[in-house]
């Protein structure tokens, strides 16, 4: 394979010790910072950010330029940056890395931010479970004023600006920026009505520019480098990279950068070096709890943000996980809508009562009591969820549900049709069969719990399917490999 | 003004129109549930949780709520596709669908925000099946009940409690399927600084919030033979209780209220007016008293039990200004269990006193231990509200509407138009100033009796009123919002009142938490204030003090206006109380 990395949000990681800012310094840190101050002005910078062509890398992709020029426009004497580090994906660390390996590039960019759109104060909105990554925002904080970097009259340019964090305590909700900004305030992780938009009614009601980690992580590059630099990585309407962690049934499973039109397969059977143990990549899912699975006809889909959308999924904030053929799809479904039901704040009806309906309907499923009937159902009460939920939770919340219907439709007839889950990982759908290859050594027997296997010494033995309790107990047993299940 | 077309008409609306208030402009009906505007008292509920009222919006991928999406020029807005009407059916089985569902059994049947719009739809069917949400209901205050298995999460009453009456009881709390409206901590209600004001349940949509039922103690009391059952009625509910049996808005209904409570089988029905009197005699004389002798100034109307919950729980440092005297019920609750039980020769164990009010926080205020002949006795046994005694007639099976006009009986039934305005915003203090002045200024022959300065319906107002060469400053606050503007002024020294009427209800005593739900409707409210004024001016006699019954309990029984023994049965003392 000839796909290579392209490190520029992961540009320092790895490389210097976070927690001394002359390494950061020593690799440029700093420069687009004093760059700006000295040598630019606000629009100057708003507009290389503009023409860069970067995108939100938190999810949705909104231009970066455009929403620091809304925050730029609104007419305030305080405004706000803050930065949504509140990483809460399942199996996504991409912000963590960032952070704890090359936290001033987040710093740096913020206070970027702040000279261009005219604010003084930053806010980094942390998960508290990232202890490394807060220990070393701390720290770099610390120094970085220390050598007059952050504070008053930043080295002499007149403009100031400081930086403080703010732990989040653990609620999914609260990566959602309104959310966010209730918990800042000190209230509930709920989100609020959009329009207006934080650019113009943000934190405390304030013009406010929020971004995530690994945004920020670009900007000091792009401010150094210059747009067109920037353009020349990735696609015309996704430029740049962007990092994905790649998870789940591949052999080197990590964090990688590569530039947006990466294919799928490049960076599955590629960098990730592929399915472990010979089995067949079925799906890969992108963008966290909101994403959706993209099955093997379309690995050759490069990636961007459109891309994945019309593919049912989404960028989300890169979270990538991959599943083989061992991998249940309704299963997979159903634990990620088991993630934003409990995840759902509750304030609006279709999250709160509809995604505990759609649970409830895809619990029945895997449990072998699903009929056809429930599959239009689920369509159904995904699509209005979709239509109607307030806030980005509740309106991708179904994707899940809705891009494995789509794409792995079989899988749900089955569940629904012969009460049969062909990957064999529902467990209330398995049953152990004993083959031919049995020899009778009654070992089974003598391990099953419920002594529900039965058969002479040295005859083939059977299993009493009604009262077989699928703990899997024979199958692990077994040394001739002569149970089966499907 | 913009342009926007909604269902393909063209219209011309305010800039700050949202999407519903142009299609009603147009008579175009969308549904809601959550939305509440009551513009009036700043009760803007506008919070979008429900997604009822989702419609089409050119350009926008997602259905859009209409009762909170701001109008933009150009718009095209579509409110009956198919995407829009299914979403909305979708969103109505699914709250149903995690509701009991108990109809018939449930206090709000055929009064609820959730059944009429499940009706209006059509729904037939709920096609979303699934296990309902579980939790205990707090019956620990004596005043609301609250049952989160009803709450369809609409957050009216967190908006009317934490933005508009400023308390702060309830907040979302828990997460996802299992998110109900609670307390901080869970706390039991009883335990929070609630003040039972009730403006919750007047704004609840379904039985979610409810007054605590103490119909059958009333009816278990009235069936005792060992008992004597005095109903006393508050002012403002002889001005709703009709709408209870579909007469217009606004009905006076006093003659017929009292027929009803006699055939329900109370053995004296005696009026809350009079006690009213009474109020204004002591408090009119503690205000002059105060005056004169220097003493602490403003003085504040304590005859709403919220509010005085309030300041406990609020401004403890202010305990001082409150007038001492007890609420008028309760004075009329520990005269009937002295003055009264002497009179007509029954043992005051025996006597029950019950309120009929337009309140809940009256409830609350009836187990407070200082009101009571030294714990043992309470000076009112049970409180039930309008609505519960709209009920209780109902199922006495009396045909209200036919029943003919009776008197209530003597000895603590007389009253005065004075006493009637108690029932609406800044008649308390219009009541206390006709008296004053009749007292202040001797040598008039004809002192004034309308104060129409002191009237309105706006939640603060100031007016100056001279009486005898003094010039008296008076300050008016409906809604606890309002009440907390004038006490942090008074905190800080910025005000200077002689007098201040605070009432925690929205209009007063005629937009009480226990009165007939007003529908979302404070046109309701105002006409019922309407109401009392004429009742007042239909009045023969409009002073507290000309009150003929008034005159005799004090040469029979209780001496002095503001003395000793007024003190003992009539006045009470605040407690410090904490904030959760």
């Amino acid at each position: 394979m000839s796909v290579s990395q392209v490190r520029i949000a992961l540009r320092n990681c790895g490389v210097i010790n976070p927690e001394n800012i002359k390494d950061y310094i020593a690799r440029g840190g700093y420069d687009a910072m004093a760059k700006c101050l000295f040598a630019m002005s606000q629009d100057e910078v708003i507009d290389i950010i503009k023409k860069s062509g970067l995108r939100g890398r938190g999810g949705a992709g909104f231009p970066t330029g455009i929403k620091w020029e809304t925050a730029r426009r609104a007419q305030s004497d305080v405004k706000y940056v803050l930065c949504n580090a509140d990483e809460g994906d399942p199996g996504a660390f991409m912000d963590r890395s960032v952070l704890e390996g090359d936290p001033h590039a987040v710093l740096e960019a913020m206070a970027i931010c702040g000279y261009a759109i005219g604010a003084r104060e930053g806010v980094i909105y942390v998960r508290a479970e990232y202890p490394l990554a807060v220990k070393r925002l701390q720290i770099a904080i610390e120094q970085a004023t220390e050598l007059g970097l952050f504070g008053e009259n930043i080295l002499g340019s007149g403009f100031s600006f400081t930086m403080r964090l703010y732990f989040g305590a653990g609620a999914f909700v609260c990566g959602e920026e309104t959310s966010l900004m209730n918990s800042v305030q000190g209230g509930r992780g709920e989100p609020r009505l959009k329009p207006p938009f934080p650019a113009n009614v943000g934190l405390w009601n304030k013009p406010t520019n929020i971004n995530n980690v690994e945004t920020y992580a670009n900007v000091p590059t792009i401010i150094r480098n210059g747009a067109d630099w920037y353009r020349g990585f990735g696609t015309e309407k996704s430029p740049g990279t962007k990092v994905f962690a790649v998870v789940g049934k591949v052999n080197k499973v990590g964090l990688v950068e590569v530039p947006m039109g990466t294919t799928l397969r490049d960076i599955i059977e590629g960098i990730a070096g592929g399915i472990p143990n010979g089995k067949r990549f079925k799906a890969a899912q992108t963008g966290g709890p909101s994403g959706g699975c993209i099955p093997a006809e379309h690995l050759d889909t490069p990636i961007d943000y459109e891309s994945l959308i019309a593919l049912g999924s989404m960028m989300g904030s890169g979270g990538m996980i991959v599943m083989d053929e061992d991998d249940c799809m309704v299963g997979i479904a159903k634990f990620y809508l088991t993630f934003t039901a409990e995840e759902s704040c509750g304030k609006c009806t279709p999250c709160r009562v509809g995604n505990m309906r759609l649970l409830e309907t895809l619990t029945r499923i895997t449990d072998g009591h699903g009929v056809e009937e429930d599959l239009t159902s689920l369509e159904n009460l995904g699509a209005t969820i979709k239509d109607t939920a307030l806030c980005g939770l509740g309106q991708s919340s179904p994707n899940p549900i809705l891009s494995t219907l789509h794409y792995f439709k079989d899988e749900y007839l089955a569940h629904v049709r012969e009460h049969r889950c062909p990957a064999g990982t529902c467990q209330k759908l398995v049953r152990y069969r004993i083959t031919d290859k049995c020899v009778g050594c009654t070992v089974c027997a003598r391990n099953c719990p419920v002594s529900c296997i039965s058969g002479d010494r040295k005859q083939k033995h059977s299993i009493d399917q009604s009262r077989c309790i699928k703990c899997g107990v024979c199958f692990s047993k077994c040394r001739f490999g002569a149970i089966v299940k499907g | 003004m913009i342009n926007i077309k909604i269902n393909n008409i063209e219209t011309e609306v305010p800039e700050d129109s949202t999407i519903l208030e142009a299609a009603r402009g147009l008579g175009i009906h969308i549904p809601t549930l959550c939305h509440l505007d009551l513009h009036d008292i700043k009760m803007v509920n506008k919070v979008g949780t429900c997604r009822v009222c989702m419609v089409e919006v050119e350009g926008r991928r997602n259905l859009l709520p209409a009762c909170s999406t701001s109008v933009v020029p150009n718009m095209i807005v579509q409110t009956n596709t198919p995407k829009a009407v299914r979403a909305r059916r979708t969103i109505v089985e699914l709250l149903l669908s995690n509701h009991p569902r108990d109809c018939l059994s449930c206090e709000r049947n055929l009064n609820c925000e959730l059944q009429s719009l499940a009706h209006e739809m059509g729904i037939r069917e709920i096609h979303y099946k699934g296990p309902r949400l579980h939790s205990e209901k707090d019956t620990s205050s004596y005043s609301i009940i609250r049952n989160s298995e009803k709450c369809v999460l609409c957050r009216r009453c967190e908006t009317m409690c934490n933005e508009v009456q400023t308390v702060g009881v309830y907040s979302a709390i828990h997460r996802g399927f299992e998110t109900v409206i609670g307390t901080a901590f869970d706390t039991p209600m009883l335990d929070t600084a609630c003040t039972f004001c009730g403006q919750c349940v007047s704004v609840c949509p379904t039985a979610a919030l409810t007054e605590t039922d103490d119909t059958r103690n009333v009816w278990e009391a009235i069936q005792d033979p060992n008992k004597f059952v005095i109903a006393q009625t508050a002012p403002a509910v002889r001005v709703a209780l009709g709408e209870a049996f579909g007469m217009p808005v606004g009905t006076r209904v006093t003659g017929k209220m009292v027929a009803a409570l006699r055939r329900m089988g109370f053995d004296k029905v005696m009026d809350t007016d009079f006690a009213a009197d009474l109020t204004i005699m002591e408090e009119a004389s503690e205000l002059i008293h105060r005056i004169q002798h220097g003493g602490k100034l403003p003085m504040l109307t304590s005859c709403c039990p919220a509010w005085v919950k309030f300041i406990e729980h609020q401004f403890p440092e202010l305990l001082d200004i409150p007038s001492s005297c007890k609420s008028p019920h309760e004075m009329f609750g520990a005269l009937a269990k002295t003055y009264l039980a002497e009179k007509l020769g029954v043992a005051p164990e025996k006597i029950v006193v019950v309120s009929i009010m337009p309140c809940l926080a009256k409830k609350f205020e009836a187990r407070r231990e200082e009101l009571s002949s030294g714990g043992a006795i309470s000076d009112v046994d049970y409180v039930v509200s309008t609505r519960e005694l709209g009920r209780m007639i109902r199922e006495a099976g009396i045909s209200f509407n036919m029943l003919p006009d009776e008197d209530f009986d003597d000895l603590m039934g007389e009253s005065t138009g004075a006493s009637v305005i108690f029932g609406t915003t800044g008649g308390v203090i219009e009541a206390a100033i006709r008296t004053a002045a009749a007292w202040l200024d001797k040598d008039n022959p004809a002192p004034t009796i309308d104060f129409t300065q002191l009237r309105g319906s706006e939640g603060i107002r100031e007016a100056v009123v001279e009486v005898a060469g003094l010039k008296l400053n008076i300050a008016i606050a409906n809604g606890l919002g309002n009440a907390r503007k004038l006490l942090t002024d008074i905190r800080d020294g910025k005000a200077n009142y002689h007098a201040i009427e605070i009432m925690a209800c929205p209009m007063g005593c005629v937009g009480g938490g226990g009165q007939p739900y007003h529908g979302n409707n404070i046109e309701v409210l105002k006409q019922r204030a309407v109401s009392i004024y004429a009742e007042d001016k239909d009045k023969p006699i409009r002073r507290s003090h000309e009150n003929p019954q008034i005159q005799k309990i004090y040469a029979d029984y209780l001496g002095e206006p503001y003395g000793e023994k007024a003190h003992e049965l009539l006045h009470t003392h605040y407690h410090v109380r904490n904030i959760i």
